[in-house]
């Protein structure tokens, strides 16, 4: 009998401490509201999870761990082996790209990661199938599941707050007009700088989350602390969202506003 | 308040951060790490993401100064750098011709992400060793219409010339 639910009903939380006490062997779907998940067991242990349309290659997941440059990932995907992670994998530690530890350390920080999404999901209807086994061509990696479910119900909490101080994010951000004094101690770390590229007040929290593949717990929190440290404010986003950050080619107005523009900038930095 | 975004890209240690220093009018938000390849310990420290510079135009507008990460590890920041970008600046430390193929391949990428107008600046004429520019342009086999301003990133003058040089070019751009 499979064990089916809403996660309204039984938490992430719940389901995995379920899978970890019972030691389950199987994989369990989860129907998000906008995506779909899926986790593979063994014996209690996290093996393999993979959400929306993430592509689930071993060529993907070494790129998005920083294990591999975009270019050797495109590459890697043109070749007959990356069908199959395991052969993929073979010809890369082969090729001296990537050691065994690294692929496999790569694996496991994926599967945590997607693991910890699954935390703020808080609807969807989950279906656990005993003894069905992940897709054959990928590699498992067998992880402790106690460290993740203490970490995800941290995170849970976490989010729960961000939500009340940025319950909407499909507003937008501005650089604040007048630099703080805290801005002289500001030190960003790379998931910040991404976000902090497309502050815009023509782009909303939302589809800068989704320009940097970032969920909606990363996005708060990184946007709370730009918030705390005066770098940026809310702001009610200019025009309709689209869904797209590039813009549309200029008409003939706005063509000539931009050439008046960079007149100003002319002068500008001719006075400085 | 409208916003105008210029990017300053180059090989590591180029000249990019101190270029941006000289001429934002707020101290630049960096992202500095040390150094951990001896290859690259030529300086302390380098940035891991970018710098973000700024000069206000006027209460309506403000011209923002993106400098990228100069080691190719975190190349996958450039694309997001050059979206929506103005124009660009190359730098290129005049004095290390060793990083002068990395300029050229850096240029190559930028100008396939975006196809906006950009200037190549030789920096670090100050250098004794300091190649002239047009021992430069003749090494990174640049076009003569691409403009190669000679630059020493710690003069504000100087600096002031290479961003007004890529300016004429954008406004040339728009009126061809």
């Amino acid at each position: 009998m499979p064990l089916k639910g809403n996660l309204r009903d039984f938490s992430t939380t719940q389901l995995l401490n379920l899978v970890s006490l019972a030691r389950k062997t199987g994989t369990l779907t989860i129907e998000g509201p906008t995506e779909a998940a899926r986790m593979a067991f063994r014996e209690g242990k996290l093996i393999y999870a993979h959400v929306g349309n993430e592509d689930p290659s071993l060529a993907y997941v070494l790129h998005k761990t920083g294990k591999l440059t975009v270019d050797q990932a495109r590459a890697l995907r043109q070749r007959p082996e990356a069908a199959n992670d395991k052969a993929l994998g073979l010809l890369l530690i082969n090729s001296g790209y990537v050691t065994q530890t690294e692929i496999l350390q790569g694996i496991k920080q994926h599967v945590t990661d997607v693991a910890f999404r699954l935390f703020t999901w808080v609807e969807g209807i989950f279906n656990f199938e005993a003894n069905t086994a992940p897709p054959p061509e990928r590699i498992t990696v067998p992880i402790e599941l106690d460290n993740i479910i203490i970490e995800g119900s941290r995170r849970m909490r976490e989010w729960e707050q961000l939500q009340e101080e940025l319950p909407n994010l499909d507003l937008a951000l501005k650089f604040t007009d007048k630099p703080d004094a805290r801005l002289k101690n500001v030190n960003l770390n790379v998931e910040e700088w991404k976000v902090v590229s497309y502050i815009n007040p023509k782009n909303t929290m939302r589809q800068i989350a989704k320009a940097n593949t970032m969920s909606d717990l990363e996005i708060r929190r990184i946007v709370y602390g730009l918030l705390q440290a005066g770098l940026v404010e809310v702001v009610r986003p200019i025009g309709q969202p689209t869904g797209q950050l590039r813009k549309p080619p200029p008409t003939p107005e706005a063509k000539e506003k931009q050439r008046s523009l960079v007149g100003i900038l002319i002068n500008k930095v001719k006075s400085l | 308040m409208q916003t105008v975004k210029m990017v300053v890209t180059g090989p590591f240690s180029s000249g990019k951060t101190q270029f941006i220093s000289t001429i934002s009018e707020i101290d630049v938000v960096r992202t500095e790490r040390k150094i951990s390849s001896d290859a690259e310990k030529i300086k302390e420290s380098t940035t891991v993401a970018m710098d973000f510079g700024r000069i206000t135009v006027d209460s309506d507008l403000v011209l923002y100064l993106f400098g990228t990460p100069g080691q190719r590890r975190f190349d996958f920041m450039w694309e997001i750098l050059s979206e929506g970008m103005l124009g660009f600046v190359v730098m290129v430390d005049s004095s290390r011709p060793e990083t002068f193929r990395e300029a050229k391949s850096i240029l190559e990428t930028f100008r396939a992400y975006a196809p906006t107008p950009y200037v190549v600046a030789a920096n670090k004429q100050d250098h004794p060793e300091a190649w002239t520019p047009e021992d430069l342009r003749i090494a990174l086999r640049l076009d003569p219409n691409v403009k190669l301003i000679p630059c020493v990133a710690t003069s504000r003058e100087k600096v002031k010339t290479v961003l007004l040089e890529l300016l004429y070019s954008i406004l040339a751009e728009m009126e061809a």
